[in-house]
């Protein structure tokens, strides 16, 4: 099993359900996997249960449905359509995942996922994501501070920004073949280091109790929560610790739509559209759901605008 | 006034009820899609984001439905079927599907929040010209009955070319609103485009009657 680290504290899922009904969860998998409709599951067929711990950090507010978590999601590696991730990304291979750490660390090295995140404990999140686009969910992620991985491999004085790098494969990422590629490989994204340090910031492994579907870019990924989705990079591959601010996509595709800070802000508008609301997906109402206003870095003002103090936020945005 | 002489004075109904039924079934036919997302969005079929995937899918079809009718003479002249006959009701499908594109974003997407509408308009170039494409709909879809073109001669399909305008604002309108380069909308575009300039290079020419549509 990939990840499955568990305190003795802990609840475990088989104390949570009923044990026949856990049980038969996996008969429920394989049976329709069977009858072909694995594509179509809002699980991936090697979801495992992950226990974690609740995080004072957590939002209460109404969750997402795991089938809209895991059926809309922005992962341009497997297509731009909506709904391309959960088509295609099934097939993605993550295990063994390896995970280069480089740059300015005193211990450098191609760390094997599990080595990479061991006994560190691990916490559910629940956390607002707000997409560039408009949109936003609320989703439980398991994961672990960022922070933590980042001490284990010990970031030199020099180090002020750390850059993150996905995964290339066209073999098993479709929207990584043909003529028409939305963005060039690799997807990098990057944080400056007091942010990748801040203790909102994580890197998941999990959502709704189990390892992260392939479409929510298992095996482990970033999740920052006062920034626009996209910041939140997928499939990490590798980790590099710089001195210098990184190369991040989005503004490498559109630097005058989209910077390097990227933090959510309803005063900022996208040059083309709005963003002082957003639409809550899954909360219900279908064609006749409201939007909401958009709150200044996504609700976590609090803990996070001190990062920012003095910067003028339209022209960092 | 007998009630059929009414009918056939009355381009409502006539546009209704139709009077050839091949026509009668373009339009229900090309109505059925907007049926579809209708009642798929109202029985939670449409996915995460169903108002979304409605505003968006109202209006593709307004620039599939404003291409067709486009398409329609560089067809017959470079050798195919002349379906001339059916280009009223294309146009005028177009526009429906452009009045409900045009309400599900002001009513569902904006909830007649006037201020934001009109904040959109101004600031969103991608709405300023989704809305340039509807307003030159209005009089096209106004004038899309035999006592119009009657009453205006030739001034009539002067006013009509107006359509080019209109379709070229509404495939500007499709890409301006996507972040990437995705194929969809390029195709959209270059299928204006060729129409386009199908009708520059006929303009260009030297002109008999014969060629002229």
């Amino acid at each position: 099993m990939l990840i499955r680290f568990r305190n003795s504290s802990d609840v475990v899922p088989s104390e949570i359900t009923d044990r026949a009904v856990y049980l038969r969860r996996r008969d429920f998998l394989a049976g329709t996997a069977a009858l072909g409709a694995a594509v179509a599951l809002p699980f991936n067929a090697v979801a495992s249960p992950l226990s974690a711990a609740k995080s004072p950090l957590s939002t209460d507010e109404t969750l997402t449905p795991l089938k809209d978590v895991t059926t809309y999601n922005n992962f341009y590696e497997f297509g731009t359509d909506k709904d391309d991730p959960a088509k295609y990304a099934h097939t993605l291979t993550t295990k063994p995942w390896k995970v280069k750490v480089d740059g300015l660390v005193d211990k450098p090295a191609d760390y094997d996922l599990d080595d990479l995140i061991k006994d560190i404990a691990l916490e559910e999140r629940i956390y607002r994501m707000r997409c560039v686009e408009g949109w936003s969910m609320v989703i439980p992620w398991i994961g672990v501070p960022l922070a933590s991985v980042l001490s284990r491999v010990s970031p030199q004085s020099s180090a002020k920004y750390v850059a993150f790098e996905t995964l290339v494969r066209p073999a098993e990422m479709p929207g990584q073949k043909g003529f028409f590629q939305a963005l060039p490989w690799p997807y990098v994204e990057g944080l400056r280091l007091d942010e990748a340090m801040h203790p909102l910031t994580i890197l998941a492994v999990g959502l709704y109790g189990e390892t992260l579907p392939n479409q929510n870019g298992a095996p482990i990924r970033l999740v920052v929560p006062w920034k626009y989705g996209f910041k939140s990079i997928k499939s990490i591959v590798r980790i590099s610790l710089t001195e210098k601010q990184p190369k991040t996509s989005w503004s490498l595709q559109n630097p005058r739509e989209y910077g390097f800070y990227s933090n959510v802000n309803p005063a900022v508008d996208h040059p083309r559209w709005s963003q002082a609301t957003e639409r809550r997906i899954g909360e219900g109402g279908g064609l006749f759901v409201k939007r909401r206003p958009t709150l200044p870095f996504n609700g976590y003002a609090e803990q996070v605008a001190g990062l920012y103090a003095g910067m003028d936020l339209k022209a960092n945005y | 006034m007998t009630a059929t002489r009414a009918r056939q004075r009355d381009p409502l109904s006539r546009l209704v009820l139709g009077v050839d039924p091949a026509r009668r079934a373009l339009y229900v036919l090309g109505m059925a899609p907007a049926v579809l997302y209708f009642s798929w969005g109202l029985t939670d079929q449409l996915g995460a984001d169903p108002q979304n995937v409605l505003e968006r899918a109202l209006g593709l079809w307004a620039l599939r439905f404003l291409i067709a009718g486009l398409a329609i003479t560089p067809l017959r002249q470079l050798g195919g079927p002349n379906l001339i006959r059916f280009r009223r009701a294309l146009g005028l499908l177009a526009f429906y599907y452009a009045t409900l594109h045009l309400s599900v974003y002001l009513l569902l997407d904006k909830g007649l929040d006037l201020s934001s509408i009109v904040a959109d308009i101004i600031k969103r170039p991608y709405i300023t010209v989704g809305m340039l494409a509807f307003a030159v709909l209005i009089p096209l879809a106004a004038t899309s009955n035999n006592t119009m073109i009657r009453r205006l001669g030739a001034r009539w399909r002067k006013l009509h070319r107006l359509a080019y305008l209109a379709a070229a604002a509404a495939a500007l309108h499709f890409i301006m609103l996507v972040k990437v380069w995705p194929l969809e909308p390029l195709i959209y575009a270059a299928l204006v485009a060729a129409l386009l300039m199908y009708r520059l290079a006929n303009s260009l020419r030297p002109r008999t009657r014969a060629v002229r549509p």
